[in-house]
């Protein structure tokens, strides 16, 4: 177990440098300069430019930037900055003075590491990953309980729609319905102080995930549902609902785990859209504002950082899936 | 496409009917049992009325989508009698005008366009080279197979979202970004990511049917290795290989939905000879900006989207049960 935890975080190393290199690649192979494509900002003239490359260290050549970027190098004042080993991941070229990590982790005055745009998110994506999870298995459930019934084809339904339709999709019918139509919540809301205005982002990008963990114990409660040590159980006279969460559910939630690791990895990619339709201050949004600005070093950090994230989390789920059920062996 | 698979299929009915023993082969099983799915029938009405929409888009709208109509922007759907802004519908514009007075139906209907050609050229490409790689790695195995292996680790390691957000915003501006509006950058994106996963699944599929007799037969009367693959193993892995294709249309699909929205699809233009001039993740971008004024210009494309992704999820569940049905009612 533990030989296999360390190879697998090795195997990280390599997965993460080859990102680096072909993010990298493709953030130098866009035309033109980081200076030269702020339209709203006055354009610099040459010497500026100069400058400015000198001083972000964009006038050496590319495998130097590279390296620099990944390992650290010494600065003019022959200083050694390290780099992304270090967690550094560079200056923004928008935001001027702040570096990529102050603006995804640093919170506000005053404030804890809950309000930075990483503690957002992370609230945001912990919501919506619970209520998914908190509907989803019971709904699960019950619809295998009543196999057959009015109360499996709703559900059915439900999760058919949850997914098949998008959950961006899922989001505007969502707005319109509840802020233009209803006039229920702001379409934007101003205050995230508030938990009422938490409720939608989170259920909708919780949806998709709500509807396949729904699915999936319905399905793999059916397989047990048959099971001879489900009978076994219920002859040896065990109250049914001893059957149910100690002889059922404990085996069927075992496939389940394992849709955990997509489902973060779709909360990652689902929080782009639905943070910016919503107008929520997380990383999501950072990341579709810095695309809009073509601020290449914050795209190319939070790329990492998300990669790391969902790589992390495809881990986690493997290690859990090997505690949870004693019959899985790692072939070493 | 739909025509051409069917147009396939047809072609492998009759090529099954010349045999010997006049039965049913099992593509015309397979059929019978598609057209049985009251879902999957209806799915592909949907996708045959859009066709048609994208085919005889210039006849079908009532307007030209790049038209500006100063004074009759956000005008709401002709239903609508009085909308928030105190403007009222009038049926010359069925679902009303954008900010500019473009009317919003033909924006659709031209937006039409995009979306399917997303679904289907990409999904070609990645059937033939997946089909080729996977081939080549599950029969040959060694240097094809460690290439695939390791390049499949990367990609599990790497969000699709994320990669195809990086390629386009760092290629957008150049000549390959420039060529069809930025819609080549998209096909070759969504195909460089999508091909790994076809060459996954013939790649295993082939591995399990290369040691069977029937292989083992064609091997020992001197068949060589293309005929071996061309004849005996594509057929028998072309089922698999198909319901693949017919889900990831639905995925190409959004994926350029939710690309536009982040105003990173199609290019605009203002060119009226132009095919392909908008695409239903710009309208959606639009329609955001404009959801308090006139909330339809966001909800009528974000309804095409969904009754497309729908109509080819059940085509393609119909699919899975119609070719192997002993997958039916699994996930």
């Amino acid at each position: 177990m533990a030989t296999y935890l360390i190879r697998r975080l090795l195997w990280l190393i390599p997965i993460l440098f080859v990102v680096a290199l072909i993010t990298f690649i493709m953030m130098h192979a866009a035309p033109g300069g980081p200076w030269d494509r702020d339209l709203n900002a006055r354009q610099v003239d040459a010497t500026t430019q100069n400058t400015l490359n000198e001083y972000y260290g964009l006038d050496k050549p590319l495998w130097r930037q590279f390296t620099a970027y990944v390992f650290g190098d010494v600065n003019k004042e022959n200083k050694f900055v390290c780099g992304l080993v270090c967690g550094n991941l560079g200056p923004s070229y928008r935001v001027r003075g702040r570096t990529v990590q102050d603006i995804l982790f640093e919170p506000p005055k005053e404030k804890s590491f809950l309000y930075s745009r990483f503690g957002y998110s992370m609230r945001l994506g912990g919501l919506a990953l619970s209520m998914a999870i908190l509907i989803g298995i019971p709904a699960g459930m019950i619809a295998a309980l009543k196999q057959n019934t009015w109360i499996d084809y709703v559900s059915l339904f439900i999760t058919s729609i949850g997914i098949s339709i998008p959950s961006f999709v899922m989001a505007i019918f969502l707005i319109i319905i509840f802020a233009s139509m209803l006039h229920l919540v702001n379409v934007v809301p101003k205050d995230w102080d508030d938990g009422k205005a938490w409720i939608l982002p989170a259920a909708v990008l919780g949806f998709g995930t709500m509807a396949f963990t729904a699915r999936l114990t319905r399905a793999s409660m059916l397989e047990v549902l048959r099971q001879d040590y489900v009978r076994t159980a219920r002859a040896k006279g065990l109250h049914e609902r001893v059957v149910i969460f100690r002889h059922m559910l404990r085996n069927a939630l075992i496939p389940v785990v394992t849709i955990l690791g997509p489902a973060l990895a779709a909360l990652v990619t689902g929080s782009f859209i639905i943070e910016t339709m919503f107008g929520f201050p997380g990383m999501g949004r950072a990341y579709v504002t810095a695309i809009g600005q073509r601020d290449y070093s914050m795209i190319l950090g939070t790329t990492l950082l998300f990669v790391f994230l969902v790589s992390l989390a495809n881990l986690t789920v493997d290690m859990l899936y090997v505690v949870i059920d004693p019959r899985i062996r790692i072939n070493e | 496409m739909t025509n051409t698979t069917a147009a396939k299929q047809q072609k492998l009915i009759s090529e099954g009917d010349s045999g010997a023993l006049r039965s049913r082969s099992p593509w015309r099983d397979a059929t019978g049992r598609l057209m049985r799915n009251k879902a999957s029938v209806t799915g592909l009405v949907i996708i045959l009325f859009f066709t048609l929409l994208t085919i005889f888009a210039p006849q079908i709208a009532p307007h030209n989508p790049l038209q500006l109509n100063s004074g009759q922007g956000f005008l709401p759907p002709s239903w609508v009698e009085e909308s928030g802004n105190g403007t009222k519908g009038i049926p010359d514009y069925p679902l009303g005008t954008d900010t500019l007075g473009r009317d919003a139906l033909s924006r659709i209907i031209y937006g039409a366009r995009v979306s399917m050609i997303v679904g289907f050229a990409p999904t070609a490409i990645i059937l033939l080279m997946g089909t080729f790689v996977g081939m080549m790695a599950g029969y040959y195995g060694g240097r094809w197979d460690n290439f695939l292996m390791r390049l499949t680790d990367i990609m599990y390691g790497f969000p699709d979202l994320l990669f195809f957000i990086i390629t386009l915003v760092a290629l957008r501006d150049t000549w390959i970004g420039e060529f069809m509006n930025g819609l080549f950058l998209l096909f070759l994106a969504l195909a460089v990511v999508n091909w790994v996963g076809v060459a996954r699944l013939v790649r295993g599929q082939v591995l399990s049917l290369k040691e069977k007799e029937f292989v083992e037969a064609a091997r020992s009367i001197g068949a060589k290795d293309s005929r071996i693959m061309m004849k005996h193993l594509l057929p028998n892995i072309l089922g698999p290989i198909i319901v693949q294709g017919s889900f990831a249309i639905p995925s190409m699909i959004i994926t350029e939905a939710i690309l536009g929205y982040l105003g990173l699809g199609l290019k605009p233009t203002t060119d009226p000879e132009a095919f392909f001039i908008t695409s239903w993740g710009s309208l959606l971008l639009e329609g955001q900006s404009a959801i308090n004024a006139q909330p339809y210009l966001l909800l009528a494309p974000a309804i095409c989207v969904a009754l497309v992704v729908l109509a080819f999820t059940f085509v393609g569940d119909g699919l899975r049960d119609a070719l192997d049905p002993r997958m039916r009612g699994t996930q």
